[in-house]
């Protein structure tokens, strides 16, 4: 860890890297914003910002049930809730039984109250505040292995997904004739957006993870004409609001979830006035 | 290429049957689906046309048996399917293009990494075959209803398939478009030893260009050429008469 801080220090010597945490924040979205990047374009793709919303929000049901079961690390509760969240939005989508939005609100809103009414026991939400808006100071030199080896299988799982994934998101019987495990994809792909999304939220927030996937991928999609630069475009976009929100929030003494996100809002509001003149 | 089996090779359905929530959507159904021959499956909406097709798919569980054998009876081995649905329900403003879409199918290289020379040939290859090179480069959303339909045969096609399975678009393909596709279809036949299953409601191509028919309501009301389908007093209870 050590190296890499010396070589931060003769590559991007700017006052406010200065710090051991800003390094650490720096690196941790240097890390994350990419695979959030390339995950929200097919999120974005099979409109699925509903259901990524409701995974951010099922973080809270996981630190709670983690707390009551006596799991000492909320991040290893909140991926092994939002895991299963995630398996069990994606079988009862196929039941059929109702429409995608109305099963994804349901589970939403049931996480939500189920988390804040353990978390809110004996009046002590207030500590938990900061997951709802996240703390990206608060990156250890720890996480950022985490978050190395997240990104690392995270990109190769990915790397195997894409093509099947894209093919049923255009026609689910097209692909199962070209022997794709259609529905294995599926549920593969919930499970890597339900990881990515933990990974992010003690330091994006709660309440803004869904948009550091969205946005970004939205954004792209406005000005690409296939998918290598939707792809690209996402990944640049993610990194670049990342950063600069990073470093506007500490000059400014702000959140850098609010911060990150405002930048991405921005890169959209650029792209839809751009969209008619790139995309013809 | 692979050796192709005698001319007389075919799948065979036998008994087959689908049942949903404790009903039977389609019921005893046997037919054979010669190779080099345009079958047609012909009925109404909710006929059981399409709950057939995904059967043969393997997409959903069914009673019977669906085997693909040579002249003698002797089972070939896999069934290789190539399949056209009827329609894509896709994002129109996904930005994905032809060549995207078709790489998928060909490689398992990720197509957001890009798409090598070689793969891209073998995609403008396929595209030629049902004369539409030109749109390799041109957004799915962007694809008139005919240039999909043609792009979808076209990755049905690859690898040569032993059955192709066409779910005829009720809509959104103009006359033209249908007829390229169609006449396209016909030299497939020809051209190959491939069996084709044809979902149609265009009737009087039906009349004109199939080998073998099959009135289909929820079981098999009537089969053979044509003419005696079409004059069968089963064609009458269900299309009514005097339709062309």
């Amino acid at each position: 860890m050590e190296g890499i801080y010396s070589v931060m220090n003769v590559l991007l010597p700017f006052p406010s890297l200065q710090f051991s945490f800003m390094k650490n924040a720096f690196l941790a979205i240097l890390l994350l914003t990419p695979l959030l990047g390339l995950l929200g374009t097919m999120a974005v793709n099979q409109q699925m910002a509903f259901f990524s919303d409701a995974l951010g929000h099922s973080a809270l049901t996981g630190i709670g049930l983690g707390m009551i079961l006596g799991i000492g690390n909320d991040l290893v509760s909140m991926l092994v809730f939002g895991v299963i969240w995630a398996v069990l939005i994606g079988l009862i989508k196929h039941t059929g039984s109702a429409s995608a939005d109305t099963v994804i609100s349901v589970f939403s809103s049931t996480s939500v109250a189920a988390g804040l009414l353990i978390l809110s026991r004996g009046g002590g939400f207030a500590k938990y505040s900061s997951l709802l808006i996240g703390d990206i100071l608060a990156v250890t030199a720890q996480d950022i292995l985490y978050l190395l080896l997240a990104l690392i299988v995270g990109t190769v799982l990915w790397m195997l997904l894409y093509n099947g994934l894209l093919l049923t998101s255009i026609n689910a019987s097209l692909a199962h004739s070209r022997s794709i495990p259609t529905r294995l994809y599926e549920i593969a792909f919930s499970i890597l957006v339900a990881v990515a999304v933990m990974l992010a939220i003690r330091w994006v927030g709660v309440m803004l993870i869904n948009a550091l996937l969205i946005l970004p991928a939205a954004s792209a999609r406005n000005l690409s004409r296939n998918a290598r630069q939707h792809a690209v475009l996402s990944v640049l976009f993610a990194l670049v609001s990342g950063m600069a929100g990073l470093f506007s929030s500490y000059a400014w003494n702000t959140s850098a979830g609010a911060a990150i996100i405002l930048y991405a809002a921005m890169i959209y509001a650029v792209s839809l006035l751009l969209r008619r003149t790139v995309r013809g | 290429m692979r050796p192709h089996h005698c001319e007389l090779c075919h799948i065979d359905l036998k008994h087959v049957s689908v049942s949903r929530g404790g009903q039977e959507v389609l019921q005893d159904v046997s037919m054979h689906i010669h190779c080099s021959q345009l079958t047609v499956l012909i009925g109404q909406n909710g006929a059981g046309k399409t709950t057939l097709i995904r059967a043969l798919l393997g997409e959903i569980p069914y009673t019977g048996s669906i085997r693909h054998e040579d002249g003698k009876g002797k089972p070939i081995g896999h069934l290789r399917i190539g399949y056209v649905p009827q329609h894509l329900a896709f994002d129109q403003d996904m930005p994905v293009t032809v060549q995207d879409f078709m790489a998928a199918a060909f490689t398992r290289r990720p197509v957001w990494t890009g798409v090598n020379r070689k793969v891209r040939q073998q995609i403008l290859d396929a595209l030629s075959m049902v004369h539409a090179p030109e749109i390799i480069d041109r957004p799915l959303g962007r694809c008139s209803g005919g240039e999909l339909q043609r792009v979808l045969l076209a990755l049905a096609l690859q690898p040569s398939p032993d059955l192709l399975v066409l779910d005829e678009p009720v809509s959104g393909i103009d006359q033209n478009g249908l007829k390229m596709f169609l006449d396209t279809v016909n030299e497939l036949r020809t051209g190959r030893h491939i069996a084709i299953l044809l979902v149609s409601h265009d009737l009087r191509f039906v009349r004109e260009y199939a080998d073998h028919v099959v009135l289909l309501d929820k079981t098999v009301l009537i089969q053979g050429a044509p003419d005696p389908v079409f004059e069968s007093e089963a064609f009458a209870r269900v299309f009514g008469t005097g339709v062309e």
